[in-house]
C-alpha cells in the first residue's frame, strides 16, 4: 500500500516536471522565433549594411527592451559581421542594454544643476515607492531604476526620463503620483 | 579687451522669419560660392564649442572633388547644462533644416542627417513629419538633397565629430585620429560638413537677414549672437540670445543672485570664473569661449561636489580608448577625493594639476583634453574648499 502509494507520487510528479519542462522549451522556442522575425524586419526595413547596426539594435531593445545574447548572434548573422563586433558595439552605449530591463525604464539625471535641485530626495523617494535601490529592476519587470548623465533640462531639474517621455520639475510626491499612473495595478498610491 | 555689456538679441527664436522656403529660394538664387562668402565674411564660428569658422569649412568641403558629400547636423548635445539645441529642434526646427539644404547647396551634398541623442526621442514625433514635407518641398524647388534623421544611444563622446561618424557607421563612438579632418574623409570616408544645431540656424539667418546686421553684434574675435543655457543658482533660469562678448560681471548682474560664488562657463569642459575675475573675464572666443552652458554657484555650494560631479562625468564617458584620458580622469577623481579625506597631503592636487596638464596635451580628443579647464579652473581658485 505505502509503495504504491510512493510510485504514484512519483508518476505523477515527473508528469509534472515533464509538462513544466516542455511548457518552458515551447515559450523559449515561440519567444526565440519572434525575435528571429523581429530582426528579420529590422534588417528589411534598415538594409544590412554595417551602417544599419545602430538602428537594428535600438529597434530590439524598443521591442524587448535588452539585447539577449541569441539576438546578438542573430543580427551578426544577418549583417555578416562577427558576433563579438555586435557585443562590442552595444556595450559601449548606455541606451543598449545588455542585461534584462524592466518595462520602463526611469533614467533619473545625476548631473550637478539636477543635484541642487533635489535630485537625491526624488531618488530616496522612487526607491521607496518601487522597493528598489539605484540599478536594480523591481521582481515583476515592471520598472529599472537607473541614473544618467545630463539630460538637457537643467533648468527645470530635477528631471527624469521613462522611456522616451521627459518629466521636469519632479518633487517626490509628484514622482509617486507619475509613477502610481503607469503601472496602477501594481502601484498605490498610500 | 573691453566687453559689450548684456544685450539681448531676437535672431535664432525670431518667428518673424519662419518662412523657410523663401530663405531657399534666395539661396538658390545666388552662386555656390556667394553663399560661402557670406558666411566667410560674417565671421561666424561654431556653436558648439570650438568655435572652427563656418565658412572656411564650407570652403574646404566645397573644394574636395567628390560625388558623394554629406552634411550633417550635431545634435548629440550632452554638455552638462546645455539644452539650447533641443529648444531651437522644438521651436524653429525648420530654420535647421533650412541651414542644412543651403549648406548642402553651397557644398554639392545630396545626403544630410541630423544625428540626434537619444534623451531627445521626444521630438522625432514633430521632427519626422517635418523633415518629410521639407525633403518633398525643396525636391520642388529644384534641390536635390533628402535629409534622414539618426538615433544616438546615449553616449556623450559621439558628441565629438569623429565619433559621431563612428557611432553612424555601427561602431564604437570612438574619435578617430586627425587628420584626415571631416571635410575630407568623415561619415562613410566622404567629405562632410558637420555643424552645430545652432550654428546652422545662423548660416540660414545670416542668408536671410544678410551680414551686416549679425556682423554689427559681437566683437572682432566673435561676431555675433549666441544661446545660452542658464541654470543653477538663478532665478532666471532658461535659454537666452545674448550678443557675445559679455563680461562674465555682466552676466552676473543680470543672472545672479546676489551670492554668486562662481560661474561655470562652458559646462564640465569649461572653465570656472571665480568672483574675483568676474570683471575681467570676457564670454567669447577671445576670453572664454563656450558652447552655451552657463551655470551659476552661490556661496552655499561646494566647489568640492562641483568638481567631483564633473570628473566622475568624465570617467563614466571616456571613451576608454586612449591612455591619458582612461587612466587620467580615474586618478583625477580619486586624487580629489583622497585629498579630500585626508588620505593624501594637500601638495598632491599639485601632482594633479600636471597630470591634467598632461591629459591636455596627450590626449587624442576634445574630452580628455578639456578635463584641464574645469580641473585647474576649480582646483587654482578653490584649493582650501578641495582640501578642507
Amino acid at each position: 500500500m505505502t509503495i504504491n502509494l510512493c510510485f504514484q507520487i512519483v508518476v505523477v510528479n515527473s508528469i509534472t516536471i515533464n509538462k513544466y519542462i516542455c511548457e518552458r522549451i515551447n515559450n523559449k522556442n515561440f519567444i526565440m522565433v519572434q525575435s528571429e522575425n523581429l530582426i528579420r524586419n529590422l534588417v528589411e526595413k534598415h538594409g544590412n549594411s554595417r551602417n544599419s547596426l545602430l538602428p537594428i539594435l535600438q529597434g530590439i531593445v524598443a521591442d524587448e527592451n535588452y539585447l539577449s545574447e541569441s539576438s546578438m548572434v542573430e543580427v551578426a548573422k544577418a549583417l555578416d559581421i562577427s558576433s563579438a563586433e555586435v557585443y562590442g558595439t552595444a556595450s559601449f552605449y548606455s541606451f543598449l542594454y545588455t542585461k534584462p530591463m524592466g518595462k520602463n525604464i526611469i533614467r533619473v539625471c545625476k548631473t550637478i544643476s539636477c543635484k541642487m535641485a533635489g535630485k537625491q530626495e526624488l531618488v530616496t523617494a522612487i526607491e521607496k515607492l518601487l522597493k528598489i535601490k539605484m540599478g536594480e529592476t523591481t521582481r515583476n519587470m515592471q520598472f529599472s531604476l537607473i541614473e544618467t548623465n545630463c539630460l538637457g533640462w537643467c533648468h527645470k531639474g530635477p528631471v527624469m526620463l521613462i522611456n522616451d517621455e521627459i518629466y521636469t520639475e519632479v518633487s517626490p510626491e509628484k514622482a509617486v503620483k507619475i509613477l502610481c499612473e503607469i503601472d496602477p495595478q501594481h502601484l498605490t498610491n498610500s | 579687451m573691453k566687453n559689450k555689456g548684456l544685450k539681448k538679441v531676437d535672431i535664432i527664436f525670431d518667428c518673424a522669419s519662419c518662412e523657410p522656403l523663401e530663405v531657399i529660394k534666395k539661396a538658390l538664387s545666388m552662386k555656390p560660392d556667394e553663399i560661402i562668402d557670406q558666411i566667410i565674411s560674417s565671421g561666424l564660428k561654431g556653436r558648439g564649442g570650438a568655435g572652427f569658422p563656418t565658412g572656411l569649412k564650407w570652403k574646404l568641403a566645397k573644394e574636395e572633388d567628390n560625388d558623394i558629400k554629406y552634411v550633417i547636423c550635431n545634435a548629440d548635445e550632452g554638455e552638462p547644462g546645455t539644452f539650447k539645441d533641443r529648444e531651437i529642434l522644438d521651436v524653429v526646427p525648420s530654420k535647421v533644416l533650412v541651414g542644412m539644404a543651403i549648406c548642402a547647396y553651397a557644398i554639392g551634398a545630396k545626403e544630410g542627417f541630423i544625428y540626434l541623442r537619444n534623451e531627445y526621442n521626444f521630438l522625432l514625433k514633430d521632427l519626422l513629419p517635418l523633415i518629410e514635407k521639407f525633403n518633398q518641398n525643396i525636391q520642388n524647388l529644384g534641390l536635390d538633397f533628402t535629409i534622414k534623421m539618426f538615433s544616438g544611444s546615449g553616449a556623450y563622446i559621439c558628441g565629438e565629430e569623429s565619433a559621431l561618424f563612428e557611432s553612424m557607421e555601427g561602431k564604437r563612438g570612438e574619435p578617430r585620429n586627425k587628420p584626415p579632418y571631416p571635410t575630407k574623409a568623415g561619415y562613410n570616408g566622404k567629405p562632410t560638413i558637420i555643424n552645430n544645431v545652432e550654428t546652422l540656424v545662423y548660416c540660414s539667418m545670416i542668408i536671410r537677414i544678410g551680414v551686416e546686421p549679425f556682423k554689427k553684434l559681437g566683437t572682432t574675435d566673435s561676431r555675433g549672437s549666441k544661446v545660452f543655457s542658464v541654470s543653477g543658482d538663478t532665478a532666471k533660469a532658461g535659454i537666452y540670445e545674448l550678443e557675445l562678448g559679455i563680461g562674465v560681471d555682466e552676466f552676473v548682474k543680470e543672472f545672479g543672485n546676489g551670492d554668486t560664488k562662481a560661474v561655470q562657463v562652458g559646462g564640465a569642459s569649461g572653465h570656472c570664473v571665480p568672483r574675483k575675475d568676474f570683471k575681467n573675464k570676457i564670454i567669447g572666443f577671445e576670453g572664454i569661449p563656450t558652447g552655451g552652458s552657463m551655470m551659476v554657484f552661490n556661496s552655499s555650494r561646494s566647489m568640492y561636489n562641483v568638481l567631483k560631479d564633473y570628473l566622475e562625468f568624465f570617467e563614466e564617458e571616456s571613451c576608454g580608448q586612449c591612455t591619458p584620458c582612461r587612466v587620467g580622469t580615474q586618478q583625477l577623481l580619486k586624487g580629489i577625493k583622497a585629498v579630500k579625506h585626508g588620505e593624501k597631503p594637500s601638495s598632491y592636487l599639485n601632482q594633479l594639476l600636471k597630470l591634467a596638464e598632461t591629459m591636455k596635451i596627450t590626449s587624442k580628443c576634445g574630452l580628455g583634453q578639456s578635463v584641464h579647464n574645469s580641473f585647474s579652473s576649480i582646483v587654482k581658485n578653490f584649493r582650501e574648499e578641495i582640501i578642507y
